[in-house]
């Protein structure tokens, strides 16, 4: 019975193609755009997470901080590089630790010229940032200490002021003062999840940067990773007290320091993305809604059109319920085509959308479910009054009419 | 059940509208009509005729008095157990012929055992020998727009006839035809009842259609006006 109804509705629907098509539009906009904006979330999750994941594992840094208070603003109180050999000496489970202080300057090699963040630091950071060489060498321990004027390269500054050429052992210019040896490439990393380009950079011995270029002893921000990913909270709590023993702060006061672990804001970032996703979802949503009405309304007009062939119907033996359930399949079928050509059309729109903007296409399978059992269940919620109607025609009142 | 006369009505009145506006469209009918008769139901428009129709098909209820066919008080069933009724012994013809659109002859004779619940082959079967009795097996495939106006009224009489049902109640059967299709349908209902004891219920206002039946009812003004049994033969 349910089979035959079944190719009833289909034969109904197909002889009417284009109105079957009409009212089901609203369904297929509806499903594509749930679909489509839920799978393009999950596919900047995954980027915004791989993106986090590729600044270093288990990365953790410390950043000079001000409480908020009352009065006069307070300045921040920078580190110095003994608290970066203090980390390393002092806690447990520490891989690696760099203190980074960055200084935008003015590169120039020749004719060429590039405006570009020199960070100093030390060889550490290349473990801790996970980051290898494309060619050359690291520092050496007496270019460290003696601060010498040596840098390595990120890729964009490389390409920008040597193009085609080797830069291995040229001197570049970077500001007024400083002339510096180049020694090494970076490996390039590309753009980060905020837009950001990783790979412009240069990278110096931290004393260096201080002597030639900050002219102080500062240190900005350190970084660290710790050994495995059970190690960074009891590094996180241990970082914590050692600095704020080092920087003197008294129980009761508020640190002057911010930890921050890349685990936690690529969690935060991914609630981010999840909550922005969920909020458009619902607004596509309403849109599924809309369609569930337009689809009762089609209905609607097809059970007064077809008065007469309900009250055939009904004189011949069939009872409400046989009347009921045709009307109703019709509408389920109508909207369940209509979330499998939405689903379609959101899947490929999708596929194209993250080819243009550069994030992974993440089928899953579930979105393409869930819309179409959304999509079933909006053609049985508003198919549901057209068909009661039409089964509750009377065959003498519908037989007469025309 | 097997006793009771196919068709009994008691007293009974079929009454639309109330106080000044009541219509009495029946008025105390008293009937019998008994397996493999052949009944034109006759009257003017108004006489009560198309009334006492749908309540003899169990499409319609009498506000008083009591109907039996085959001994249940169709009075007492409901929506549902009507259809039921309607479904297994109950078969209609009328004068629009209602086929449904879009759809071929083979497949209107099988709605019917749809909703019997019959299967694909017992449907297949049963409708195809429908059509061949009224002549018109090489149409099976062919939806109604492509039928004339007889050919049409000949795939619903075979519609009636496929569930094999205790009676066929044929409304107007040949209001939409002209009077040599007419005829040839009359032929092929009376053929029909002679040779296949089926029982036929007519209803028509024109003599010469009426007087293929073995049984003249008329009636004026929701009453039985005349109730003549005749040869009942084809007139020359």
């Amino acid at each position: 019975m349910i089979w035959i109804t079944l190719q009833l509705a289909f034969r109904e629907l197909r002889a009417n193609i284009l109105r079957s098509l009409l009212t089901t539009l609203g369904i297929i906009v509806g499903v594509a755009a749930v679909v489509t904006v839920v799978t393009l979330g999950q596919g900047l999750t995954l980027k915004v997470t791989s993106d986090i994941a590729s600044l270093g594992r288990n990365l953790l840094f410390v950043l000079p901080f001000t409480p908020q208070r009352a009065g006069p603003a307070t300045p921040q109180t920078p580190f110095k590089v003994e608290d970066a050999q203090a980390i390393m000496r002092e806690i447990q489970g520490v891989l690696a630790v760099a203190p980074s202080t960055i200084k935008q300057s003015q590169a120039v090699y020749g004719s060429n010229n590039w405006f570009v963040p020199v960070n100093g630091t030390t060889n550490p950071y290349f473990i801790v940032r996970d980051w290898p060489m494309a060619q050359g060498r690291l520092f050496s321990e007496s270019e460290e200490r003696g601060g010498r004027p040596v840098c390595i390269l990120g890729e964009t500054p490389r390409r920008e002021l040597f193009g085609h050429q080797n830069p291995l052992g040229a001197s570049i210019r970077l500001g007024q003062t400083t002339t510096c040896e180049v020694i090494g490439v970076l490996a390039p990393k590309g753009q980060s999840t905020f837009g950001q380009d990783q790979d412009d950079i240069i990278l110096m011995p931290i004393v260096a940067v201080q002597r030639r270029m900050t002219g102080n002893d500062d240190v900005q921000q350190i970084w660290l990773s710790a050994v495995s990913a059970e190690r960074v909270k009891p590094v996180q709590e241990a970082l914590a007290s050692l600095m704020r023993e080092r920087r003197r702060i008294r129980a009761g006061e508020q640190d002057n320091f911010l930890i921050r672990d890349l685990q936690s804001v690529s969690a935060l970032v991914g609630s981010t993305t999840a909550l922005l996703t969920a909020g458009l979802s619902a607004v596509a949503a309403i849109s599924l809604l809309v369609g569930g009405i337009g689809i009762m309304n089609i209905m609607l007009v097809s059970v007064t059109e077809r008065t007469r062939e309900i009250g055939i119907r009904l004189a011949i033996g069939a009872l409400e319920r046989d009347v009921l359930l045709q009307f109703l399949i019709e509408a389920i079928l109508l909207s369940c085509v209509g979330g499998m050509i939405g689903a379609m059309l959101g899947l490929a729109g999708s596929a194209a959308i993250a080819y243009a903007i550069d994030v992974p296409f993440v089928l899953s399978v579930w979105v393409v479910i869930v819309a179409f059992v959304f999509s079933a269940a909006v053609g049985i919620i508003f198919g549901f009054f057209p068909a009661r109607r039409a089964a509750s025609l009377d065959p003498i009142e519908a037989l007469r009419y025309e | 059940m097997t006793d009771a006369p196919l068709i009994r009505f008691e007293k009974v009145s079929k009454i639309y509208g109330k106080g000044e506006a009541e219509v009495r469209a029946l008025d105390g009918v008293d009937l019998t009509i008994n397996d493999g008769e052949f009944v034109a139901i006759m009257g003017p428009s108004g006489s009560g005729k198309s009334t006492a129709m749908n309540i003899l098909g169990c499409l319609d209820t009498p506000t008083s008095g009591r109907y039996f066919f085959r001994g249940i008080d169709v009075g007492t069933l409901d929506r549902s157990q009507r259809a039921l009724l309607r479904r297994h012994y109950i078969g209609f013809v009328f004068q629009g012929f209602n086929l449904l659109k879009r759809t071929t002859a083979r497949e209107n004779l099988e709605l019917p055992l749809i909703y019997r619940r019959e299967t694909v082959g017992q449907r297949r079967k049963a409708a195809l020998k429908a059509l061949d009795l009224v002549g018109l097996s090489d149409r099976a495939n062919h939806t109604s727009s492509e039928l004339s106006g007889g050919q049409q009224q000949r795939v619903a009489i075979a519609r009636a006839l496929v569930t094999e049902p205790a009676v066929i109640f044929a409304d107007e059967p040949t209001g939409n035809l002209d009077s040599s299709r007419s005829h040839e349908i009359m032929k092929l209902l009376d053929d029909l009842n002679q040779t296949r004891k089926i029982t036929i219920v007519l209803v028509t206002h024109e003599d010469d259609i009426a007087a293929y039946a073995k049984r003249q009812i008329r009636f004026r003004d929701g009453k039985i006006a005349s109730d003549t049994v005749t040869r009942g033969s084809v007139p020359a």
